[in-house]
């Protein structure tokens, strides 16, 4: 039997061999320098950020035995008693869980609107004018930068304790990231359309709404709902520094040890969130369809 | 002669009549079209009344909003400029080692969880379920929890960051590896390989790019969530802000803002580079 395999002379299979050596090299080097380079960043942010694993090691058992506090004692002789007793507040934690999701819809509602009115001002291919596109796009990078409990602390202290501050503060990021997406969103449109209206002597108004909207209505409504379900979760939290929502109870839930309501808590919360989670990414899959079906 | 028929533009009632199927919608396509709206809307009415907003307190706290934009001009470092520095430093740490530590746990966490590498779907169920939990619960409540464990400072920070990002980033890489085409990996196999040397071979390659720009991603948005954490004592520049917030200090605020959006734009920047410089890789190769 003979082998059809060809052989490739000496000389050159040596200066190949010796290429892929040097390209393997090469690479090795690269990832070495890599892994060099980050090992002094964890030992630069290890000293900056305390990091103590001694401390972590004898403590850990806090944060395992936490875990062992928070559950509740549930036995099946008494499943529902025992139930009704972790629960014991349920009525005025799902009026709060209410709250949650009412503030982070009302903040998503106004956080949108926002976004849209500007969006369009802002998007490089539709925009009027240079200087306020510009002027736009800082406006939009300062309000998603700064954190929204920030914010939150600062309308606590305006406009007083209640869902006012938490809505606004969370409606403020909202406008600034939707703004941002929707941008993008507009960015990346067929520009057919839109001189087609143009064509026809319309104004700004005519040619975003007949040439751009319906191209980029459907990813809008789905970033929405994605945002709506980001801000049912800082809705939870914006609570903490008065700003309304279930937060407030959780915080005084944790600082005062009160084990079992921490679970409580934290259990609606989650399911909550899964829920809306759910809701949101049946409807977006819905969208995006209709946008293949076209 | 041209024999193109020439519609005059004032004749508006008969280019109408000829189209007329494109602007008669059915009554019950109008009434769907307006329930969108209208439900919107009226839920927001409904949470408008729930929550009882207080529009009365608008005014007002527009005026003392007014105010406290007006004190932070000129903004200041009021003295404190190292501590601020020093704040905005483990901030940083605790982006960074936060981002890495959920990485590490993530990566092989993800592996279990995705579609196509699970070794049993049951498993794969249970992952799934307790990935879902730790991202259903906030990186400040986490750094509660952690305050307590391992006491205030930016440790504390960094495991809130770490957990909850593992959450985060073990559903985001078990998307990219279910995503990945399964060819490189049934080649590798089909010429002996081991499952193994075949995730290492045919899916590693095909899913680092990815899972490298969702991870610089995650860092510059952890930049962000560590700067409020400190608010619940997990370190950071989180603390000195909502001290001065709480004191009035507001030239201070608007210090500190200034140079978080300074040090945000800087990751921002560096990271989008790195981000090209990844993606351009698996381009070339």
């Amino acid at each position: 039997m003979t082998s059809s395999i060809l052989s490739v002379p000496q000389a050159r299979l040596e200066a190949l061999l010796a290429g892929y050596q040097r390209e393997v090299g090469r690479r090795r080097r690269q990832s070495l320098l890599v892994l060099a380079i980050l090992a002094i960043l964890i030992a630069i942010a290890g000293r900056v950020g305390e990091v103590d694993l001694a401390n972590l090691v004898d403590n850990i058992s806090n944060f395992t035995s936490y875990f062992g506090r928070i559950i509740p004692r549930l036995t099946i002789s008494h499943f529902g008693a025992d139930v009704a007793d972790w629960y014991w507040n349920i009525s005025g934690w799902l009026k709060l869980l209410l709250d949650t999701v009412l503030i982070a819809y009302l903040a998503t509602l106004v956080g949108a609107c926002g976004a849209f009115a500007f969006a369009f001002l802002a998007a490089a291919n539709l925009a009027p004018s240079h200087s306020l596109r510009w002027c736009i796009k800082r406006v939009f990078e300062f309000c998603r930068t700064v954190p929204d409990l920030v914010f939150a602390l600062m309308f606590v202290s305006a406009f007083g304790l209640g869902p006012l501050a938490g809505i606004l503060a969370i409606a403020i990021h909202t406008f600034g990231t939707l703004g941002k997406l929707f941008t993008e969103a507009i960015e990346n449109i067929d520009m057919r359309p839109v001189e087609g209206v143009h064509s026809t002597g319309s104004r700004f108004i005519e040619t975003v709404r007949f040439g751009a909207l319906p191209q980029v209505m459907s990813s809008f409504a789905s970033y929405t709902l994605l945002r709506f379900e980001i801000n049912v979760r800082s809705g939870s939290v914006v609570g903490m520094v008065g700003a309304g929502g279930i937060g407030q109870d959780l915080f005084v839930a944790i600082r005062k040890f009160y084990y079992t309501d921490v679970s409580a808590i934290l259990l609606m919360i989650i399911v909550c969130v899964a829920i809306i989670d759910l809701a949101t990414e049946r409807i977006r899959h819905r969208l995006s369809g209709q946008d293949n079906g076209k | 002669m041209s024999t193109r028929r020439i519609v005059h533009p004032d004749d508006t009632a008969a280019v109408l009549g000829r189209h007329r199927d494109l602007f008669d919608d059915s009554p019950l396509r109008r009434a769907a079209t307006l329930a969108a709206p209208l439900g919107i809307a009226g839920l927001a009415i409904f949470a408008v009344w729930w929550l009882a907003i207080p529009f009365s307190q608008i005014g007002p706290g527009l005026a003392s909003l007014g105010k406290f934009i007006a004190l932070m001009f000129p903004p200041s470092s009021g003295g404190h400029l190292d501590l601020l520095v020093k704040a905005m430093g483990e901030t940083l740490a605790i982006a960074f080692l936060g981002t890495l530590i959920a990485t590490v746990v993530a990566l092989p966490v993800s592996f279990l969880a995705a579609r196509n590498t699970a070794p049993h779907p049951a498993i794969r169920f249970v992952i799934r379920r307790v990935l879902d939990t730790i991202r259903g619960i906030d990186a400040l409540i986490w750094a509660l929890v952690f305050v307590g464990v391992v006491g205030l400072g930016p440790f504390a920070g960094i495991l809130a960051i770490a957990v909850s990002d593992t959450g985060a980033l073990g559903k985001l890489f078990s998307e990219a590896i279910e995503s990945a085409e399964a060819r490189a990996r049934e080649s590798v196999l089909a010429s002996g390989g081991t499952t193994l040397l075949a995730v290492r071979f045919g899916l590693l390659p095909q899913v680092l790019p990815i899972i490298a720009g969702q991870i610089l991603y995650y860092f510059e948005s952890n930049v962000r969530s560590a700067t409020i954490i400190g608010i619940v004592g997990a370190g950071g520049i989180g603390l000195q802000l909502s001290e001065q917030i709480r004191t009035y200090d507001f030239d201070q605020v608007a210090f500190a803002v200034i140079m978080i959006l300074i040090t945000v734009a800087a990751i921002d920047m560096i990271s989008s580079k790195l981000r090209l410089a990844i993606i351009g890789r698996r381009a070339v190769a």
